[in-house]
């Protein structure tokens, strides 16, 4: 059995016990554990299920590596699924729930799928599942769906939050090891702006567990001293359960710190998202052990042999009572030796190799542990937990000469370097024979914005398994020197570890092991895929690594292949008769270790997911029952509900005020950029299809703006300030668009252009007073005068109204007298108040955008977005009166000369009566007679405007029809979704007021 | 080819599955082909597969750079649907629909076509009317799509937040019979099925030039040696420029990085397709479990078939807003394709200046759905050397005459 030994624990605080549950049992761990080692403290070796076969999982490793002991953490809004009790800190009330079984975790009805195993090869449900046709998504789909999947979907929305911060560096290393630290105390030394992220809750890594000694002392002793030396410095940066997600472009990193995960519900943020820009990433990211493939590696009590010596060095645990090593290489005898001196019985090191004789093999042998070289493990017997192996020689072919009963296992295959970082932005790797890994090439390193390197590794990420110390140091030196920073000289701190003789790769266990064997030998522990499977993949032709990776989904689970893919793609390598670094590896992805998605949206949810524009009178229109419509960024009032009023009745009563009595408008989110300098009128005449620079001052003129292709893009009235300066309105959705547009014509292409632009949208509030009694009201209100004769239609003029400043334009978007007239924005509430206050004894009454629309509708007038819709040139909706036949050149005016665009036979902008007095549906088309080439049927024009007319008491439309002037008085019949159609006659887009008296009074 | 059924893998069973064979061969080049195919993604391969089965052209070679299906084909986000606004684009893409259908029971392989229903929302009133277009539009194009309430939204997706406070959900454009399929698998298919008939899938052959005689071409120069050919079909998608250039002509098109994202493996909660224009995310969950993500692409020129981070945060905030439940699943691999965008956002399936070299490029985000009917109607048209009714309005020179077939109006930015 797994229990907590009687002292030790470097970790671990015993005198502070935390409370837990696991599957609803109260268990007890202490302050410092992980959930993984105080579940094996608790003997809770059976941890989960795999995704395929459901066979039982345990712990294999003990850090971000691990494949297996997965959990759903938490519950209702702070369950996570997934969890990797690994790297999850225990805290008091933890609740933990294993995964992926039904009904229970000890009884799985799941599990007839490893019964069935040999039914269920690589890629088998590419071959079957095919017939009948239906039968894959109502029946087999649904199983395989049920089956799949791993923790348990949260319903709930989440409880915490997570936030975002920027940071800058000139050096980020990654890894807070004795490597990581060392380049820390150089850099930091030399004066660099430092920053050292560590994944875990502690300095140090790997080197304390092993007993490195380090500068003279003991590497836990020089660990302290390096984080006291670093913590003095201001330059440095220090951050514990930090890790690294990604390394991007240019310097760019992504940072995932840990604030509240132990700490739940404490109040600050969960997760913090770092985004880094940084002048050279040091990864001093460590290596990751190698599983052995044998036969049964995947049953519980089978572990890494650095994570057994993990758990007895860091959390005093110990996985088993009698454990066998098994190894190609003399690290693993550490563990042996950890083990024989805590106590524990040490079946035997399993060797493969034929000599062990190295100091580590020679002081496990002086320990009296048996040491059996040339040997192999033909197969682990158990189910739920390890019960014994079955020795074999390791040049055989698995027949078994000796049983050893144990209840753990420790494997190692070697150690990988951790390369991600190096490899996210295309860090080549070359292998290297004698460790049997692939490590950083430092010739083909990624390449930062000035083509130096991005990345450099340090220690064992760069292939430097024992002497860290000394290879960090170079390291860093060589990346300070590239920042431009001279490091101190001052001697590196010896790293003294046992010598260790090589190791002799092993990628099958035994060597000649049959295909019996194969099919149980583990590659990927989570996703099932096993030694027998790539060679399936790599008999049927799926030869390239990717190939195999994806039809078999080795390296697909949660932990991205760490422990899987180097061994499978040797297996594969082995195959194809071809040599490992001829295959290659699989891509590195961000991120390195799962991120989660709430970190990476950030604090944006809620009100504020985005930036939410309020006008200056947006206050008054939410206490004045406004129904709101996103427009952009904005919420404009689509209309203002009485009591007891639908939205359409309020609509009705808006539009019938305003044409009997007054209305007004909220118009602030118009868009208004002032354009200025020299070359302002040239500029704005190649804007516009018309000619602004001859526009007198004090007028306005209603201009369109195409995009190169010729297509409408943007309307608005331009008036002219002075000599030099015009303000363009542009649509409310478009004036951040137009002023982008703008620039990039000032920017890129007539960058000797003497124009300066601004949007100056959000520094006035604007009000469109409108309707008959328009006048009446801002007369009432004293002030500038504005009778037709001081100030006629499309004129503009400044002055006072009320005592508040102003620019009045006399503009009309409705057709009926209209005054547009903009106060400085932080008196718009004050003025608005003042014109309703006002207003009252002239019937004024607010209306909102969708009274807007159908005003504009009645009166012929087109929407940017409704008649237009990025096809739509200004000739098709008769604009050509504002397009200038003189002028040589303007934007668009090219691409409307291409022979498809002058076509006659284009849909033409038209108005339509429905024959019944209904509303034509939102979207219908006009069909012809007959299909075309590809059976669909022909059509001839679309409705792009329908609203029922309070005006006209009938439903009137704007659309586009083939040759559509030339067809007035006709009959058409629009489409509607119910199959039936809609007559209606072509008539003329204008409904009401054709001669435009009641704007120009 | 041995046929894939349940007993073919209980017989194979027997022997520890020791028996299959190659899905597909590995032959060497030959010295020249009838037709040639750049290109071993979905595309190129799902064009000679129509070659062969619908115009009796097998003596076809398909080279590929790298492995077959490497590309886009193996890293989109796998969505099938076909409610487009125009009626050249709901032609073509309705076909491959309806292709993907029987794809399965037609390769004897399991793509895993799965129509689990597709959902555009609609977030602003323009975009219902946009969507309300679409759905007249698709009556007439022989397209099944309806217009769905917010309360059949919820039915259909219940993770779904139909009021948020910022873009409550107004309704939907559903075509139930959208959905996915395996991504991976469907090249594997037209691979096996191509290799069956003859063809040589020549992987690892990376084409250095185009050669040609009177205008017409000849051949093409590759790193395994000069292969000769009578007809030429370039269906290599984000490199479409560089090939284009070796055969002596021009293209519009830009070609720059797709982001897209999967979340850790979780028990079924999701069984449509859901899409978010206004907010500009979508996301499906794919039947291991894993939620896949979906955004733009990036905001500038480029070949690197990198992940980039700037997507994804704006992808992210919009689906933890539409999906809060999402929040604490966790981010497992994020990468990137490199798509072609044309003006129109509309792919060139067409005649080029030289003779008897063909395109087929600029499918932008949305090559996966279109892989059979744009092999389809590229097959037709490399057989009779002119295009057929489905190809027709996608010729290269309808920019040059402002012939637009552009679906931005209704499909916003993600396809």
């Amino acid at each position: 059995m797994s229990t907590r030994l009687k002292s030790g624990g470097r970790l671990i605080d015993r005198s502070a016990p935390l409370d837990f549950t696991f599957n609803g049992k109260r268990l007890r761990g202490c302050a410092g554990d992980t959930l993984a080692s105080a579940l094996l403290a608790n003997d809770q070796m059976l941890l989960g299920r795999s995704f395929k076969y459901h066979r039982p999982r345990g712990l294999v490793a003990s850090g971000a590596e691990e494949p297996n002991a997965l959990v759903n953490l938490g519950q209702g809004a702070r369950l996570e699924p997934n969890q990797r009790t690994t790297t999850t800190e225990l805290f008091d009330g933890l609740e933990a729930r294993s995964q992926n079984h039904w009904p229970s975790l000890d009884f799985d009805v799941g599990v007839v799928n490893n019964y069935a195993a040999r039914l269920l090869p690589g890629g088998f449900y590419y071959k079957t599942f095919i017939h009948p046709r239906a039968a894959w998504k109502h029946f087999f789909e649904p199983i395989i769906r049920h089956s799949a999947g791993l923790g348990s979907a949260p319903k709930d929305r989440d409880a915490d939050r997570y936030e975002q911060a920027y940071a800058f560096c000139d050096l980020l290393i990654v890894g807070g090891g004795v490597a990581g630290l060392q380049a820390a105390l150089v850099a930091g030394r030399a004066g660099a702006r430092v920053w050292l992220v560590e994944q875990t809750a502690h300095w140090g890594g790997r080197a304390p567990v092993d007993g490195d000694v380090v500068g003279g002392m003991p590497a836990a002793d020089w660990v302290e001293a390096a984080v006291l030396e670093l913590s003095a410095m201001d330059n440095v940066t220090l951050r514990l359960r930090c890790m690294a997600a990604g390394s991007y472009d240019h310097g760019y990193v992504l940072l995932d710190e840990k604030l509240a995960d132990h700490t739940p519900g404490d109040g600050r943020p969960r997760h913090r998202l770092w985004r880094m820009r940084v002048g050279k990433i040091l990864a001093a990211t460590g290596a990751i052990e190698r599983p052995l493939s044998f036969a049964g590696n995947d049953i519980p009590g089978v572990m890494l042999a650095g994570a057994v010596r993990d758990y007895a060095v860091n959390w005093a645990v110990s996985p088993g009572d009698r454990t066998v090593v098994v190894t190609n290489n003399d690290d693993a005898y550490r563990t042996a030796i950890v083990l024989k001196e805590a106590g524990l019985e040490v079946a035997a090191v399993i060797d493969a190799r034929n000599i062990a004789n190295g100091p580590l093999p020679e002081r496990a042998r002086a320990l009296g542990i048996r040491v059996e070289t040339g040997r192999a493990i033909a197969r682990v017997k158990g189910g739920k937990r390890v019960e014994a192996v079955e020795i074999c020689q390791q040049a055989g072919e698995g027949a078994a000469s000796t049983t050893l009963s144990c209840d753990a296992v420790a494997m190692s295959g070697g150690w990988s370097p951790v390369v991600h970082l190096w490899s996210h932005c295309g860090g080549k790797l070359i292998w290297d024979e004698s460790e049997a890994m692939f490590r950083p090439d430092a010739t083909r390193p990624p390449l930062h914005a000035d083509g130096t390197a991005m990345v450099l590794c340090a220690g064992a990420a760069n292939g430097a398994l024992r002497q860290a110390v000394a290879d960090a140091d170079a390291q860093v030196k060589i990346a300070l020197q590239a920042l431009g920073f001279e490091a101190e000289s001052e001697e590196v701190p010896a790293h003294d570890v046992a010598d260790e003789s090589a190791l002799e790769p092993v990628w099958i266990m035994p060597q000649g092991a049959g295909i019996a064997l194969r099919s149980k030998m583990w590659l990927d522990f989570q996703n099932d895929v096993k030694v027998s499977d790539v060679q399936l993949a790599a008999r049927e032709g799926y030869e390239s690594v990717e190939h195999t990776k994806r039809y078999t989904t080795l390296g697909m689970a949660t932990d991205q292949g760490k422990l899987s893919n180097i061994n499978g793609l040797a297996v594969l390598a082995d195959s194809l008769n071809a040599q490992i670094p001829q295959v290659g590896t699989t891509t590195f992805r961000p991120p390195y270790t799962p991120v989660p998605l709430g970190a990476l949206a950030g604090e944006a949810r809620g009100e504020i997911f985005q930036p939410l524009r309020k006008t200056p009178m947006h206050d008054w229109h939410q206490q004045n029952g406004a129904y709101f419509e996103p427009v952009g960024h904005w919420r404009r009032p689509y209309c203002f509900q009485r009591p007891g009023e639908t939205p359409e009745q309020a609509v009705h009563r808006e539009v019938k005020n305003t044409r009997e009595a007054l209305g007004l408008l909220d118009a602030s989110t118009l868009g208004k950029i002032i354009v200025k300098g020299p070359d302002a009128g040239r500029f704005l005449d190649m804007l516009y299809t018309g000619v602004m620079s001859t526009l007198p001052i004090g007028k306005c003129r209603y201009g369109l703006m195409c995009n190169e292709q010729g297509f409408l893009s943007d309307d608005g009235v331009v008036a002219r300030i002075d000599a030099d300066t015009w303000l363009c309105h542009t649509t409310s959705g478009g004036a951040d668009r137009i002023h982008a547009w703008m620039e990039d014509w000032l920017q890129c292409e007539w960058w000797d252009w003497q124009v300066f632009t601004a949007n100056v949208t959000e520094q006035y509030a604007q009000v469109a007073v409108v309707g008959p009694n328009a006048r009446k009201l801002l007369e009432s209100l004293g002030g500038m005068d504005v009778s037709k004769e001081a100030l006629p239609f499309m004129h503009w003029a400044d002055g006072t109204l009320g005592g508040f400043a102003c620019r009045v334009y006399r503009i009309s978007f409705s057709g009926e007298l209209s005054y547009e007239i903009a106060v400085p924005a932080s008196q718009g509430a004050a003025f608005w108040a003042l014109l309703h206050k006002a207003g009252a004894a002239f019937g004024a009454m607010p209306y909102g955008t969708e009274a807007l629309h159908v005003m504009r509708a009645e009166k012929g007038f087109i929407m940017i977005g409704d008649e237009t819709d990025g096809t739509i040139i200004p000739q098709d909706l008769g604009l050509d009166w504002a397009i200038s036949k003189k002028k040589p050149d303007y934007l668009g005016k090219r691409g409307q000369e291409r022979s498809f665009l002058a076509n006659p036979d284009r849909w033409k902008l038209v108005g339509f009566e429905t024959l019944d007095g209904s509303v034509i549906e939102d979207g219908a088309y006009i069909p012809e007679h007959g299909v075309n080439a590809n059976n669909q049927r022909r059509v001839q024009g679309r409705v792009t405007s329908t609203y029922h007319s309070p005006t006209l008491g009938r439903g009137i439309a704007m659309g586009l029809l083939r040759q559509g002037p030339a067809r007035m008085g006709e009959v058409v019949e629009f489409t509607r979704m119910d199959g039936g159609v809609t007559p209606a006659r072509v008539v003329d887009p204008v409904f009401f007021d054709k001669d435009g008296e009641k704007q120009n009074v | 080819m041995k046929r894939y059924s349940v007993f073919a893998i209980a017989r194979e069973a027997l022997s520890h599955h020791q028996g299959w064979e190659r899905a597909w061969k590995s032959p060497l080049p030959k010295a020249s082909y009838d037709a040639v195919i750049i290109g071993a993604g979905g595309h190129g391969l799902a064009t000679a597969y129509y070659l062969g089965k619908n115009h009796g052209i097998r003596n076809v070679a398909i080279l590929e750079k790298g492995w077959l299906g490497g590309g886009n084909t193996g890293r989109n986000t796998t969505i099938i649907r076909s409610n487009y606004l125009q009626d050249p684009s709901a032609a073509l893409y309705e076909k491959a629909r309806s292709l993907y259908e029987t794809l399965s029971q037609e390769l004897n392989y399991n793509i895993m076509f799965s129509p689990r229903g597709l959902l555009m929302l609609a977030q602003t009133h323009h975009e219902v009317r946009g969507y309300l277009r679409t759905v007249h539009a698709n009556n007439l194009q022989g397209v099944s799509t309806k217009w769905i309430t917010p309360e059949r939204v919820k039915q259909l997706v219940p993770i779904i937040n139909i009021d948020g406070p910022r873009y409550p959900i107004l309704g939907a454009l559903y075509q139930a019979r959208g959905g996915t399929a395996r991504h991976d698998a469907v090249a594997w298919g037209y691979a096996r099925a191509c290799s069956d008939m003859g063809m040589d899938i020549i992987q690892q052959c990376e084409v250095t030039g185009v050669r040609s005689e009177n205008g017409q071409v000849t051949g093409v120069e590759t790193s395994k040696g000069y292969i000769g050919t009578k007809k030429l079909g370039i269906v290599v998608a984000g490199h479409s420029g560089q090939v284009a250039d070796m055969a002596g002509f021009r293209l519009p098109v830009e070609s720059m990085a797709l982001q897209a994202l999967v979340s850790e493996p979780i028990k079924p909660c999701m069984d449509v397709v859901v899409m978010a224009n206004t907010v500009h995310g979508y996301m499906s969950q794919s039947d291991k479990g894993e939620m896949v993500i979906g955004g733009g692409t990036d905001g500038f020129n480029n070949y690197t078939q990198r992940g980039s981070f700037h997507h994804i945060e704006e992808t992210l905030r919009a689906l933890v807003e539409t999906f809060p439940m999402i929040s604490r699943l966790k981010m497992l691999r994020q990468w990137g394709g490199i798509v072609d965008m044309t003006g129109d956002r509309s792919p060139i399936i067409s005649k080029t200046p030289l003779g008897n070299c063909f395109i087929n490029c600029g499918w932008g985000t949305g090559g996966f759905k279109a892989i059979p009917g744009s092999g389809w109607a590229m097959a037709d048209l490399m057989a009779r050397g002119e295009p057929g009714p489905l190809a027709a309005e996608f010729d290269m020179w309808r920019f040059r005459e402002g012939r637009f077939i552009d679906e931005s109006v209704a499909a916003g930015v993600a396809h």
